[in-house]
């Protein structure tokens, strides 16, 4: 049900519901319901855990090993000389070096990698590179989409919905289609020969919706 | 209906100009009335259950068209493939977009009722972000969603009564359809072809939201058809159903075309693979697939012949033949026979030029193949029509006076496929197609057009006349009874009205984006409407892409929703 305040100007929002299909409660209405606070939390202690996620399930963490998620070294854990140069980005999921957790529970902790090379990226992302290996959200901004194609000729990673283009030497930017940001890229560093987690993602990993 | 209009003038004049704009009473739509749809109201996706697209109303003729402005507009915000008809009921008109929102206006002002707004998932993803409509039942509205739910609502309010999770997104399903509404049951089919999904169609009780029955499109071990798929390709094997079936009220059956298998190459799932790229009929009581025709068996082409046929009767050989008609996106007209238990087949003969059937057997209707046409994994082969088909979902529509089918076809467009191996992922492409030069996509050399409007003389199975579109043509359409037959579908952003005798161009308005909405029409207070969405994307873009590789230019269509409602001047 609604109540009055939900309806401005004669617009009606509806009720989140989970993937079950159960209702839940709206945050508005928790706060409401003093719910939802406005207490402090050290920033430290913000961690997955604390907010209840399962490790599984959020996003790359920095320390994060990657592992090959397909072709000949799925399961291993990525290091530069195990990609060819400027080969089509294949699939990786970062792993939790201290639990071992394969941060496998979303589908946008989904991530292409390749290797390239580097004096012809971009300066302004090249600190993201670790010894060429580059790491870009899977996840097309447009609508969400699995980014896994790829144009060999022009060196672009490509979206089979609807033919959105990103430039690997560029950011992720877009060069063609619908996208309406770049791909969300993962900054790397190479730590005792195997690639590392060196940052969380630069930009908004996924689609943004319109309203 | 007439009486109807009349009353609400009475009721008008009555309350006087204070409530002149106020809205009338809601009219509960009821199952005679789905039925029998009165003329003044468009109540479902193709305005009748036998999906003829068609409208009796004839104040709107050939002969003043030419006088035809628009009343009023109304920007939806969004950007991508706005697909739905403006669905009508006595002065209420509900129209969905991308992302699932509804609109609820007031159709004679064009003023907001209400609006819903869905909240999607953030690990969604939209392969096609569109949505083609609401279905109506009592004082309700119904939407199939695109994180797989299926939603009732308050038709006066917009306030949720109810949702049901169809199935769960996160392994691939989805869905863009206009719900199907008859004999107490709300029935929607799924998308997710892409995806690795078994597809099927679900019905729910209409009130409550219960599961009344679900069937699958591909058949378990052991079921009847389940030998036409090896191995555990039946669990993946895609087979959606993507748009609104049609629905015999007699037999108390609905029709529903299926999409192609998946991975998309045919040589991962040796066999016909039914009930993939066929019609099936669906008992809508109990859910039990009781006939079904095959158009084309182990598709390699991803031509999915999800657009339901139209339930008309034709003459063939001095009789009448109680039957259906599918313009398929393998390119072939298809005329069949349908029984209470049967679908036979009559004759089929393509509508644009298609390279891969060698014969139809007359009896059966079974195509055989140029093999060296169909991609397999390793295999690039080129085929024609494309992969958009010769006809994609923009629904065809009849003219029963005239006995004309109209065809919003593409001709001359061919496709390159070339499989790759694929592993099965929960919610992950599985579609197998690897890449090819150009994007896999060419124009005929020596051809001058791509899009066409076609008529078809179902008593004669001969074509009557086409008209010729150098753009794509992705344009849904609508036959009148006052001889007209409205299409947008072309890149030049034109709505148009054309004789439905001749094809000749009669009217046309330039809009803010390119068409691809189903339009429809409708009377207010006795004076008839044309209503239609304009917002380009989806497939239609995707092929513009293409055609800008193939033709090396840069056309743009721009991107964003609106309504437009049209009507001939007041005297």
């Amino acid at each position: 049900m609604k109540d009055s305040e939900d309806k401005v100007g004669g617009v009606v929002e509806n009720t989140p519901v989970n993937r079950k299909g159960a209702k839940t409660v709206p945050r508005r209405a928790l706060f409401k319901m003093g719910l939802v606070t406005g207490v402090a939390v050290p920033m430290a202690t913000l961690g997955s855990a604390a907010l209840g996620q399962p490790p599984n399930r959020a996003r790359p963490q920095q320390g994060d090993f990657l592992v090959f998620e397909e072709g000949p070294h799925q399961g291993e854990v990525v290091r530069p000389e195990l990609l060819e140069l400027e080969q089509k980005p294949v699939s990786a999921l970062a792993r939790d070096p201290e639990t071992d957790t394969l941060r496998d529970g979303s589908r946008l902790n989904r991530i292409m990698i390749t290797l390239i090379d580097n004096e012809k990226m971009s300066e302004r992302y090249r600190s993201n590179a670790a010894e060429g290996v580059i790491a870009y959200s899977a996840i097309c901004t447009h609508t969400g989409c699995d980014v896994i194609n790829w144009d060999a000729g022009l060196l672009r990673m490509a979206c089979p919905c609807h033919e959105s283009q990103f430039d690997i030497y560029n950011g992720g930017n877009v060069v063609g289609g619908p996208a309406p940001r770049p791909l969300a890229m993962l900054p790397l560093e190479v730590v005792d020969g195997e690639v590392k987690v060196a940052a969380a993602f630069r930009g908004r990993v996924g689609f943004t919706q319109q309203f | 209906m007439k009486s109807r209009s009349l009353l609400s003038l009475i009721l008008l004049l009555c309350t006087g100009s204070l409530f002149a704009q106020s809205l009338p009473p809601y009219n509960p739509v009821t199952e005679e009335r789905l039925q029998n749809p009165e003329e003044s109201n468009w109540l479902m996706y193709r305005g009748t259950y036998d999906s003829h697209g068609y409208s009796p109303l004839d104040q709107i003729d050939t002969s003043n068209v030419e006088d035809l402005v628009p009343v009023w507009s109304f920007s939806t915000g969004l950007r991508e493939g706005h697909q739905a008809p403006p669905i009508v009921n006595d002065g209420y008109m509900y129209v969905t977009t991308p992302q699932n929102h509804i609109l609820a206006i007031n159709a004679r002002t064009g003023d907001l009722i209400w609006r819903y707004v869905r909240y999607l998932p953030d690990d969604l993803q939209q392969f096609h972000p569109t949505n083609r409509g609401v279905a109506l039942f009592g004082d309700r509205v119904y939407m199939a969603t695109v994180d797989a739910f299926l939603v009732s609502l308050d038709a006066l309010t917009g306030e949720v009564i109810w949702e049901v999770a169809v199935e769960d997104y996160y392994n691939g399903y989805y869905m863009t359809m206009a719900p199907l509404i008859a004999d107490g049951k709300v029935m929607v089919g799924v998308s997710g072809g892409e995806l690795g999904i078994r597809g099927f169609v679900a019905a729910f009780d209409v009130l409550t939201g219960e599961e009344a029955w679900k069937t699958y499109t591909i058949p378990a071990p052991g079921e009847p058809g389940s030998e036409s798929w090896p191995g555990d390709t039946w669990k993946t094997g895609g087979v959606p159903v993507w748009l609104t079936g049609s629905y015999d009220p007699e037999y108390n059956i609905a029709y529903w075309g299926t999409g192609n298998g998946g991975p998309w190459m045919g040589d991962t799932r040796p066999g016909d693979n039914l009930y993939s790229s066929s019609v099936i009929a669906l008992d809508v009581a109990t859910g039990e697939l009781t006939s079904h025709h095959q158009y084309h068996w182990n598709d390699s082409w991803d031509w999915d012949e999800v657009s339901a046929p139209l339930l008309i009767d034709y003459e063939r050989n001095g009789e009448t033949v109680n039957g259906m008609v599918h313009p398929g996106r393998n390119g072939y007209l298809w005329f069949l026979e349908r029984e209470e238990d049967a679908i036979n087949f009559v004759e089929a003969d393509a509508y644009v030029y298609q390279d891969v059937f060698t014969s139809i057997d007359p009896v059966t209707g079974r195509p055989e193949y140029d093999m060296t046409k169909k991609p397999g994994t390793g295999y690039e082969a080129s085929f024609c029509p494309s992969l958009w088909g010769g006809k994609d979902w923009p629904p065809a529509a009849f003219n029963p006076e005239s006995r004309l089918m109209f065809i919003p076809a593409n001709d001359n467009v061919c496709s390159t496929m070339v499989g790759e191996e694929v592993q099965y992922s929960p919610g992950r492409s599985y579609m197998g197609r690897g890449t090819s030069e150009n994007g896999g996509f060419f124009v005929r050399p020596g051809t001058d057009h791509v899009g066409e409007l076609q008529a078809w003389n179902v008593d004669t199975g001969e074509r009557a006349w086409t008209t010729t579109f150098e753009s794509q043509n992705w344009g849904p359409v609508l036959s009148t009874g006052g001889d007209l037959v409205f299409m947008g579908g072309t890149n030049d952003r034109y709505f148009r009205a054309f004789d439905s005798n001749t094809g000749e161009t009669l009217w046309e308005q330039r809009t803010n984006s390119g068409i691809t909405g189903v339009p429809v029409t409708y009377t207010l207070d006795g004076k008839q409407y044309v209503a239609v969405q304009s917002g380009w994307g989806v497939d239609a873009q995707r092929e513009q892409n293409l055609l800008n590789m193939a033709k090396g230019e840069n056309h743009y269509v721009p991107q964003g929703g609106v309504i437009w409602v049209f009507a001939l001047p007041d005297e």
